[in-house]
């Protein structure tokens, strides 16, 4: 698929080099070169995938990485980091540090960050279709991927500041006292993204979590990890700030203790089926009363896979009593 | 500042302030020598022939024994319960099934009297709170949620919310009637039907109210009453044929929940402790703050989660916030729960109140300095305890950071708001807290600010079935009162 000519808004076409291997017939110029006997006139500069942490693209601390393969070709695509629970722990004092400024910010900024989010990623996304095709999505389907999880994050955007109204209350109590139930977010929220879907479960999970003020440290597809990397890139440039997304590359198994049981991590969201692993993330959950939201879906793209419930699932409900009077 | 005038004015009222005693009668109260299980709609001997003795806190006295549930005892009433569910409530109409919680809600009423009384043989607790609050909130409580059976689709918008199933529900002691009606009151209106395990030292209202569900013709197994000590309740939790686990008590006994749940694909909602602050700023109508300091920690003897149990005085006004805070509690009167005069009745038990003198003994060797009202209490039997003040307390000390759950009162100082706010939230908890302070904007920013589910502004320890309650933080997962404490108990499709 490297060697598939697309039309970039401007009407560029352009092609990617892998990172590893780069082929012969591109050269990384904006330019398709067709044969191997082509003269290639410069080598491509290839993109290395780091985490993303506190706004910034650091390696993993541990110096570990896995190899990336085209399914297809198995041929290696990138190295990845390997992430250790140090670099989960860092990322959680990011997204700690982060998170009272990021709640505080009006509903309506939040919501035109998310609008912004959307327009970054609308920009870029043939590139985002180009990495899922390299992880051996169909193309079609990598289309309607992309266009669906730019999609999503207007949906939420649009969300940011309509939620609260839909789900907090004004209560009629019998004393005189003016009482009231509100949302606030629950804090800071680990989330491991759907194995399946590269770029669309991860945005399912983590736009409703941040529209609703919190912040978050992501876990990658370990298969698909490439877009999650690509889309800090989009996220580092839409005026989120540093530390409310941070994603994380890495084998679940390894990171599922400390994505649990972090004392400073008020929920989890984990998705998939293997009720082993949610069993032991709920069990590790338990030593800080962490709230555990389970998504067991197959279908990102399913009309029900979006709604102001899941914002509501990372949110607090506070009721708050005066007297009336004088 | 003129105000300061007028907070220095002592009210004196002599040295000599003593009452009448005013005992409420327990003439009318019908009570049983033993009671046994309440499964399937009617009273059932425990499989093993098992009782133990509910005693009256204040004289120690037995009031009646209590079957003791084993676990196939459990198994029973689960099997009931799921028997009622499959067979008769979940495929009642809404608007039927109010009309019982309707029932239940105007029996409670007709029989105040009896139940606020019992309820204060059996806990301890003054009856002027069991009459004014306990008995009144649970009849309101049913009344609440009866109207929302018909109404579910309109509490989820998008949404059609589906019961869940059989609710196992555990409860502490401080607030058996009230804790039963929040619990059975949102399971009933949503369609599920209940096993429910009142706690140990105080099981009679709970059995009194299974009478009341009798005489409310409630179909066989709706509800289910079993009492026993923590193995019931354990066995309860860990039924495989429940569906959902409703618990308040001590976050030590959540978190051993939540992980025994945590294979399992059962729902729950937490209901743990607390640790509230109740800060007091220079600019706060000082009397009134001072009662809602006493409101905070001195009701129900303090056997209140969401207890005001760490007072922050703002320096400027400490003198005389802790001088007229001393005053008023001088004139406290500990006693008889049954006299209509008393304000702080017994401990509930021997074993709390021997938690609370090891509290005590910590607060003084950890070196705050121990303050207690020098009131009379009863000598001859009962489990009692002075209203109490840690003052010049730190952060660090076992006493600020642990609850309590007793008359006790840690106090501390600040000076910035912002400081108040971050000695506030410095704790695992987050269930309530209050704020006092004439100035507007300042209540809100220090009650957004607060991480916690009740927040009281200019008041304090005040409940209502439509206001939810409930914790962030290690103080509970999910809601119980008002629309939002329908969820727990719902499938969304």
């Amino acid at each position: 698929m490297s060697k598939t000519t697309r039309k970039t808004r401007n009407g560029a076409t352009t092609t990617r080099a892998k990172r590893i291997a780069p082929q012969n017939g591109t050269n990384g110029n904006g330019a398709h070169v067709s044969t191997d006997s082509d003269v290639v006139s410069r080598l491509p500069v290839l993109k290395t995938y780091k985490i993303y942490v506190g706004g910034k693209f650091p390696r993993t601390e541990s110096g570990r990485y896995y190899v990336l393969k085209n399914p297809a070709t198995k041929e290696p695509i990138a190295n990845i980091c390997d992430c250790s629970r140090k670099d989960f722990r860092d990322a959680v004092v990011a997204a700690r540090a982060a998170q009272h400024s990021w709640a505080s910010r009006s509903a309506y900024n939040r919501g035109q960050i998310l609008y912004r989010i959307a327009e970054m990623l609308e920009g870029r996304s043939q590139q985002f279709v180009y990495e899922l095709v390299e992880q051996g999505v169909d193309v079609s389907d990598a289309r309607a991927e992309v266009a669906l999880s730019i999609d999503r994050f207007l949906y939420y955007a649009g969300w940011a500041d309509k939620y609260q109204q839909v789900f907090s209350s004004v209560n009629p109590v019998s004393s005189s006292h003016f009482n009231f139930s509100i949302l606030e977010p629950t804090g800071v929220v680990s989330i491991f993204a759907p194995e399946n879907t590269g770029l669309l479960g991860l945005v399912s999970t983590i736009a409703p979590t941040i529209a609703g003020g919190n912040t978050c440290i992501a876990l990658a597809s370990n298969a698909l990890p490439l877009c999650a990397v690509t889309l800090a890139e989009v996220l580092a440039t839409s005026d989120l700030p540093g530390g409310v997304i941070n994603l994380l590359t890495g084998k679940r198994s390894e990171l599922l203790d400390p994505f649990a049981s972090h004392m400073d991590v008020n929920a989890t969201i984990y998705c998939g089926d293997d009720a082993k692993e949610l069993g032991a993330a709920r069990t590790k959950a338990a030593l800080n009363v962490k709230r555990v939201i389970s998504y067991d879906r197959d279908d990102w793209t399913a009309r029900e896979a979006q709604s102001p419930y899941f914002i509501l699932d990372t949110q607090e409900v506070k009721t708050t009593w005066h007297p009336v009077g004088v | 500042m003129s105000t300061t005038e007028a907070n220095d004015v002592r009210l004196n009222f002599g040295t000599d302030w003593t009452y009448a005693p005013a005992p409420e009668s327990t003439s009318h109260v019908k009570l049983k020598d033993r009671y046994d299980l309440f499964i399937d709609g009617k009273f059932v001997a425990p499989d093993k022939g098992k009782y133990f003795d509910t005693i009256n806190p204040s004289n120690e006295k037995k009031i009646a024994e209590v079957a003791s549930a084993s676990g196939e005892d459990v198994d029973r009433a689960v099997k009931a319960a799921r028997r009622a569910y499959d067979k008769v409530w979940s495929k009642m109409p809404g608007k039927e099934r109010g009309k019982y919680v309707y029932r239940i809600a105007r029996i409670i009423q007709d029989r105040a009297r009896e139940l606020a009384v019992i309820e204060s043989m059996d806990g301890g607790k003054a009856i002027r709170e069991s009459r004014d609050v306990d008995v009144p909130l649970s009849a309101a409580h049913f009344f609440y949620y009866a109207g929302w059976a018909d109404k579910l689709e309109y509490a989820f918008p998008g949404k059609k919310p589906t019961p869940l199933g059989v609710g196992g529900q555990v409860i502490p002691w401080n607030f058996p009637l009230l804790m039963a009606a929040w619990k059975l009151a949102p399971a009933l209106a949503t369609g599920n039907t209940v096993v429910l395990k009142p706690a140990e030292t105080t099981p009679l209202t709970a059995l009194k109210l299974a009478e009341i569900l009798q005489d409310a013709d409630l179909p066989p197994g709706v509800v289910n009453i079993i009492t026993g000590a923590g193995e019931t309740g354990a066995a309860l939790v860990n039924h495989p044929g429940i569906d959902k686990v409703a618990f308040t008590g001590s976050t030590e006994v959540g978190k051993i929940i939540q992980k025994a749940l945590a294979a399992t694909k059962k729902k729950y909602t937490l209901e743990l402790g607390g640790k509230a602050a109740n800060i007091i700023f220079d600019d706060a109508p000082i009397n009134q703050a001072v009662e809602g300091i006493i409101n905070g920690i001195f009701f129900n003897q303090g056997h209140v989660c969401c207890a005001g149990s760490r007072l922050f005085v703002q320096e400027s006004v400490y003198d005389t916030v802790i001088r007229k805070l001393k005053d008023r509690m001088q004139t406290l009167i500990v006693g008889d729960p049954l006299d209509k005069n008393t304000d702080i009745g017994a401990i509930n038990s021997k074993m709390q109140l021997e938690k609370i003198q090891q509290y005590l003994q910590i607060g003084a060797d950890e070196g705050a300095d121990v303050w207690s009202a020098e009131c009379s209490i009863p000598t001859s039997a009962g489990f009692w305890c002075r209203p109490t003040l840690f003052l010049n307390c730190s952060q660090s000390h076992r006493v600020v950071q642990e609850e309590i759950f007793g008359p006790v009162l840690a106090v501390q100082t600040f000076r910035t708001v912002e400081e108040a706010i971050e000695r506030a939230n410095n704790t695992p908890y987050g269930l309530s807290g209050g704020v006092w302070t004439d100035k507007g904007s300042k209540i809100f920013k220090v009650t957004t600010a607060m991480r916690a589910g009740v927040v009281w502004a200019n008041t304090y320890n005040k409940f209502d079935p439509t206001s939810p309650f409930g914790g962030y933080k290690e103080s509970g997962v999910g809601r119980e009162g008002g629309l939002h404490g329908l969820l727990p108990y719902v499938n969304l499709n």
